[in-house]
């Protein structure tokens, strides 16, 4: 198992064994999530109902790996009382467990929304999704990688990234709203598209926390510049797009 | 032990230029401070300075030279044979290291508590007014007023004002220690060094003392030495890090214990080899 450099040489051993299982949770949490999207998206382009129903069934695994870092999270604080890089790696598995966790629920939240759309006509315009899936998942590997390497430039790197999906999905917005408009029988499937999107979207978001986390626990420091939102649709006038 | 076996460095640099800065203003001042004993060469050119009315903590493994640089501090070295101090040591600018600064004075001016109490074999009431009594002369009205002054800033009033005439050895431990800071106290000193005052405590006598520290603190200027880094980031405003001799960093304790420059310091306080 790969955890993060200098936990490794407390005087007390059971400390770091302590810190290790900790970090080697969250690792176990991020590849899951990182599967779980991956499943996800392939459901949506397969049309694989059964496929989908599995994943919406394993998001308890990640749920439970998250309460396994929150109570290990208190203890380690109670019996240790972690200061500086400790402290910090503490506190960073638990902000971005938290993270992880959604990321998880909005896999699962899309694996959901294709069983419904399974139930009607197959439709062209799922094809527009995939590349927005892509981005999404490129950014929480991403961080995620950076959080197990302590990579605080990856993940900056990463951070900034976050910027071309909201970009992405402001486009997808568009592109579906004229759908919608152009045959009203578009309406049920691309809100359902919608929604999925959104959930990709979201995705990005908390990728850019993790990296957040993973700057402030290599570096102590909170990465200082505002990000630009990208994500202009709560701002879209409505207006015929064609 | 005499003070003609300091030899003072006569260009040592002044405080200002050689210590770190901390905001407040500094009330003592080690400068380039070397200081030898036996052969051991225990303070290496140290530079630290005490901000007034805050509480600095020293920190570091066995050995590291902080009692060392707090019991310079009020020149209790006697008990290091065959030393030899190098560098300033600056109390409100003056150096007490000059042979001619009064011992009488520097002892008034910083006092000190250590690790055990060490509570005289006499009276609540003789404790404290053993050393009043040594500096000046009071009528009884204004040393009974003095002794309730000082008990009642170490927080032990309440619990002892009825049996001032009892021996002081009766008290608890965590008594004891209060005693001996209103003993620090009721000399008015303008600094109080604590050298691991809480290491023979409890932790509900350990909690009175921190407590106390803070209130102390407005009042005094409070160098504390602890081997418990917990205490030292619950008390403290600066914390310096010594190791080997070396002031190794110096800064705010909450960045010190949150996000510390070097890593010999951060191995140190996460408990790590250092």
């Amino acid at each position: 198992m790969n955890v993060t450099p200098h936990s490794h040489d407390h005087i007390v051993k059971s400390y770091d064994e302590e810190l290790e299982r900790l970090t080697g949770e969250l690792q176990r949490m991020g590849k899951l999530a990182l599967a779980q999207l991956a499943a996800a998206v392939d459901a949506v382009i397969e049309r694989d109902s059964h496929a989908a129903s599995k994943i919406v069934h394993n998001d308890r695994t990640i749920d439970a790996l998250e309460h396994e870092v929150s109570h290990d999270v208190v203890r380690l604080l109670a019996l240790r009382q972690p200061m500086a890089r400790d402290l910090r790696e503490i506190l960073a598995a638990l902000r971005i467990a938290t993270d992880i966790e959604r990321i998880g629920d909005y896999a699962a939240n899309v694996a959901k929304r294709s069983i419904v759309l399974n139930q009607s006509k197959p439709v062209q315009l799922v094809a527009a999704l995939p590349r927005l899936a892509r981005l999404a998942q490129s950014l929480a590997e991403d961080v995620l990688d950076a959080y197990r390497n302590y990579d605080a430039d990856k993940a900056l790197d990463a951070w900034a990234r976050d910027e071309e999906l909201d970009e992405q999905y402001t486009g997808l917005f568009r592109e579906l709203l004229t759908y919608m408009m152009e045959d009203p029988r578009n309406i049920t499937p691309c809100t359902h598209l919608l929604f999925m999107a959104k959930n990709l979207e979201r995705i990005g978001d908390h990728a850019t926390n993790i990296a957040e986390n993973v700057y402030f626990l290599v570096h102590g420091t909170q990465i200082a510049q505002a990000r630009r939102k990208g994500d202009t649709t709560s701002v879209l006038p409505i207006d015929d797009p064609r | 032990m005499t003070d003609a076996h300091f030899a003072i460095a006569p260009s040592a640099p002044t405080a200002a230029a050689a210590a770190p800065a901390t905001g407040a203003r500094p009330k003592m001042a080690a400068c380039n401070l070397d200081f030898h004993y036996d052969g051991f060469h225990a303070l290496k050119g140290v530079n630290l300075e005490i901000a007034e009315k805050r509480v600095t903590a020293l920190i570091g493994p066995s050995g590291c030279g902080k009692s060392t640089l707090l019991r310079v501090f009020n020149r209790i070295y006697s008990i290091y044979p065959k030393l030899e101090a190098k560098g300033e040591v600056l109390l409100d600018g003056d150096n007490i290291l000059d042979p001619r600064f009064p011992l009488n004075r520097l002892r008034s001016k910083v006092g000190m508590v250590f690790q055990k109490p060490v509570p005289f074999p006499m009276s609540i009431y003789d404790n404290i007014a053993y050393g009043i009594r040594h500096h000046e002369k009071l009528p009884k009205g204004e040393m009974d007023a003095r002794v309730e002054q000082a008990l009642t800033q170490a927080a032990l009033w309440g619990e002892v004002k009825d049996k001032l005439r009892q021996s002081a050895l009766g008290l608890s431990g965590g008594q004891q220690q209060r005693l001996c800071i209103a003993r620090a106290i009721a000399l008015r000193p303008e600094v109080i060094l604590l050298d691991e005052p809480t290491s023979a405590l409890d932790p509900i006598a350990t909690g009175k003392i921190e407590q106390l520290i803070s209130e102390l603190k407005h009042e005094f200027t409070i160098a504390i030495v602890t081997h418990n880094m917990q205490q030292a980031a619950r008390c403290s405003d600066y914390t310096a890090f010594m190791y080997l001799g070396e002031l190794v960093e110096f800064g705010e304790t909450e960045t010190l214990f949150t996000k510390p420059a070097k890593t010999r310091t951060e191995d140190y306080i996460t408990g790590r080899f250092g």
